[in-house]
């Protein structure tokens, strides 16, 4: 997996809460048997203004213009900074593959759904999670001023403008491990087998029911 | 040992060890794979050289892009007409060989929508932990299951290992007391539910449902409630053991029998919460506040009785939540203070892993017996949950009373809930369905979703529009549906 340290880049918004799985990536893409090539239906239905099937050439489809990300000023976003309950809805990884496959390497919002916060991290995409008001000051300052970019160090833990904001977020200390290394979370859990063949030789003993009828 | 909730139980029971940095090894006893979320895992498994851990956890079934049209279905995999569904579907089937994992095909007696088949066949069973890339396995947490869903690198973690590195989440409790109303379902239960916490109220927690109308309830109508946990932000969603849970499972096809049966049993009945364990959050609500429900808008939250108006945006004090009532009703093409019940209907669909079981069939049969679908309506689709409730369903003749009504039955598959097959809505149109999720496009690009029990879907076939249920409901039919 990509590691994670951190990063500077410019900021693009997405200013609405709940921004669902379906809305980041449509069903209709979920039908390749791929991880890659899912950035440019990322948002497809807000993004465009035809509709979109897997396989056309999106560089000649027509775009949106109210869209944020469509605008000239947020070409090249590296981070996305968006409201409250991100990525709300289904447990599609493609959601994080469309994110990071588009060019983002961080979200940042007050809150996430669950599965695609852990799903995240799974794809060398860092989740942070700021308070409300913190969230909307950085809205202010990114509409204020234009090629706006923000600087993000995992180590640290920190989101800095270069007004000099300074925002400290949490997050829990196996995920900033593995995304810092970028381990191999299975190679990792591995190296337990040990211990898990012991769990198991005592749970058959206790529950025989669970294992063995499906063949 | 402290009081413990059903979640501390089944969490404690599968602990395989806890890390130094404050994660978890969790053992999984069951994993549920499809076609969408699975390829990319077995590809992992492949790249690297390694082997699923072991063979009789893994179950699988292709539901999520499949026709339900029967013509399409007897061509078999190699006729889905359409290429980047037939690949996949078929890469299931090719990696469920090549592996060794069991599954059910896509014609074959046994298959159906993940959270339907898991259950029926008694694959999934209490206690168990359970898992699926996808976020409605909560269902399964109607057999006091600890189930949810993952992303596909876990998918490809749990086919490797066995286990999931994961955190302990909160305990929440939802109370419900009192008796359900006439025509009123599970499905306004849980969307109630989901009105009064919003879509991320229970983020970060497991719930247990509790309360005397989940142990009413049967156990399909406590799937329904469990399978919408996620549209409440939480991704686990429980009911604790009783004796209906343990006649559920008796005699299924992957239960045991004799005395592995009654020892199971015994283990069975210790799965619940204990009368002093505490809960991080408790929620309360009564039946008798509850009627048949809708959404208006396009998140499970924006619900509302039937008998209500849609909201105006100018009656909403907070600056954010208006700014999204605005967009919501805007995408829905409806006027704040319409009443619900003057919403027009253009499809219907009946169907989806919230509601597609056998219970669900009949309570949608129940309305359209000896009715005809409106003439404005263009379609309206039921969609059995798997092959079993199509057989039971049509073993009970409710196929024709559908068909009659001019209903389309079709096969078993996910259809419409997310439009991955050919069975979607057009650009504005408003579709009463069964299914879970309203989001804007989920059900088709511009499509309009209003979610609602099977009973009130069948009932806005009939009368075109958004009707209450209730007022279709005689006296000799009322004791039947009220489930």
């Amino acid at each position: 997996m990509k590691a994670f340290t951190q990063h500077r880049g410019l900021v693009g918004p997405m200013d609405r809460a709940n921004v669902d799985t379906d809305m980041i990536i449509p069903k209709q893409f979920l039908k390749s048997i791929k991880r890659s090539g899912f950035g440019p239906n990322l948002f497809d239905e807000l993004r465009y203004l035809d509709h979109g099937e897997p396989g056309q050439d999106c560089s000649s489809r027509p775009l949106n213009p109210d869209f944020s990300l469509n605008q000239e000023r947020y070409q090249g976003a590296s981070i996305l900074l968006t409201r409250k309950n991100f990525g709300c809805g289904s447990s599609r990884e493609h959601a994080p593959w469309a994110l990071e496959d588009y060019g983002f390497n961080a979200v940042i919002a007050p809150s996430y759904a669950d599965i695609f916060y852990n799903n995240c991290f799974k794809n060398g995409l860092l989740p942070v999670i700021l308070l409300e008001r913190e969230v909307g000051i950085l809205f202010s300052e990114l509409e204020a001023s234009e090629g706006y970019q923000l600087d993000i160090d995992l180590v640290s833990q920190t989101v800095s403008s270069d007004s000099g904001q300074v925002f400290n977020f949490s997050l829990d200390q196996f995920r900033k491990q593995c995304l810092l290394n970028g381990l191999d979370e299975i190679g990792l859990t591995l190296l337990q087998s040990e211990k898990i063949k012991q769990y198991e030789i005592e749970r058959e003993k206790s529950q025989p029911w669970v294992y063995g009828a499906i063949k | 040992m402290s009081a413990r909730t059903l979640y501390d139980k089944l969490w404690d029971t599968h602990l395989v060890t806890e890390n130094d940095d404050g994660s978890s090894l969790l053992y999984i006893d069951r994993h549920v794979l499809h076609e969408v979320t699975s390829p990319q895992a077995f590809e992992g498994l492949r790249i690297a050289g390694r082997m699923p851990w072991r063979l009789d956890t893994n179950i699988a079934t292709p539901d999520h892009n499949i026709s339900t049209d029967r013509s399409e279905r007897e061509s078999g995999v190699s006729g889905i007409p359409d290429e980047t569904s037939r690949i996949q579907v078929q890469t299931l089937d090719d990696n469920c060989d090549h592996f060794g994992i069991k599954e059910f095909k896509m014609n074959e007696m046994g298959q159906g929508i993940v959270h339907v088949m898991g259950p029926e066949l008694g694959a999934t069973m209490p206690g168990m932990t359970v898992v699926c890339g996808d976020s409605h396995t909560a269902t399964h947490g109607a057999l006091a299951c600890l189930a949810h869903g993952i992303g596909t690198s876990e998918v490809e973690h749990v086919l490797a290992t066995q286990c999931l590195v994961t955190k302990k989440m909160k305990n929440m409790r939802i109370r419900v007391e009192g008796k359900m109303g006439l025509g009123v379902t599970p499905k306004d239960v849980v969307l109630a539910i989901i009105g009064k916490i919003g879509t991320a109220g229970g983020s970060g927690h497991a719930i247990e449902f509790a309360g005397s109308v989940f142990r009413d309830m049967s156990i399909e109508g406590r799937m329904t409630v469990c399978n919408m946990a996620i549209e409440a932000g939480a991704s686990v969603g429980m009911v604790a053991v009783d004796e209906k849970t343990i006649d559920y499972c008796e005699g299924r096809k992957f239960v045991p029998k004799g005395d592995v049966w009654h020892q199971a049993v015994a283990y069975w009945r210790t799965l619940l919460s204990d009368s002093d364990a505490l809960f991080d959050t408790e929620i309360e609500l009564h039946a008798d506040d509850i009627i048949p429900q809708v959404t208006w808008g396009t998140s499970p939250e924006m619900v509302a009785p039937v008998t209500a108006l849609v909201p105006r945006p100018e009656d909403q004090p907070d600056k954010e939540l208006r700014k999204g009532l605005v967009r919501a009703l805007e995408y829905m093409g409806l006027e704040g203070g319409m009443p619900i019940v003057s919403i027009n209907v253009d499809r219907v669909f009946i169907g989806s892993c919230t509601n597609s079981r056998i219970e669900d069939m009949r309570e949608a049969a129940q309305v359209a017996k000896g009715r005809q679908v409106a003439a404005s309506v263009k379609q309206v689709l039921i969609v059995p949950g798997s092959q079993m409730v199509k057989a039971q369903a049509e073993a009970e003749g409710l196929d024709k009373i559908f068909i009659a009504a001019g209903m389309e039955w079709r096969e078993p598959g996910c259809s419409m809930c997310l439009a991955m097959n050919a069975d979607k809505l057009g650009d504005g149109e408003h579709c009463a369905s069964t299914s879970n999720r309203n989001f804007e496009g989920r059900q088709g690009k511009g499509g309009r979703t209003h979610l609602m029990s099977p009973a009130m879907a069948a009932a806005a076939a009939v009368a075109g529009h958004i009707v209450d249920v209730r007022s279709f409901l005689g006296q000799t039919i009322s004791k039947e549906i009220q489930l």
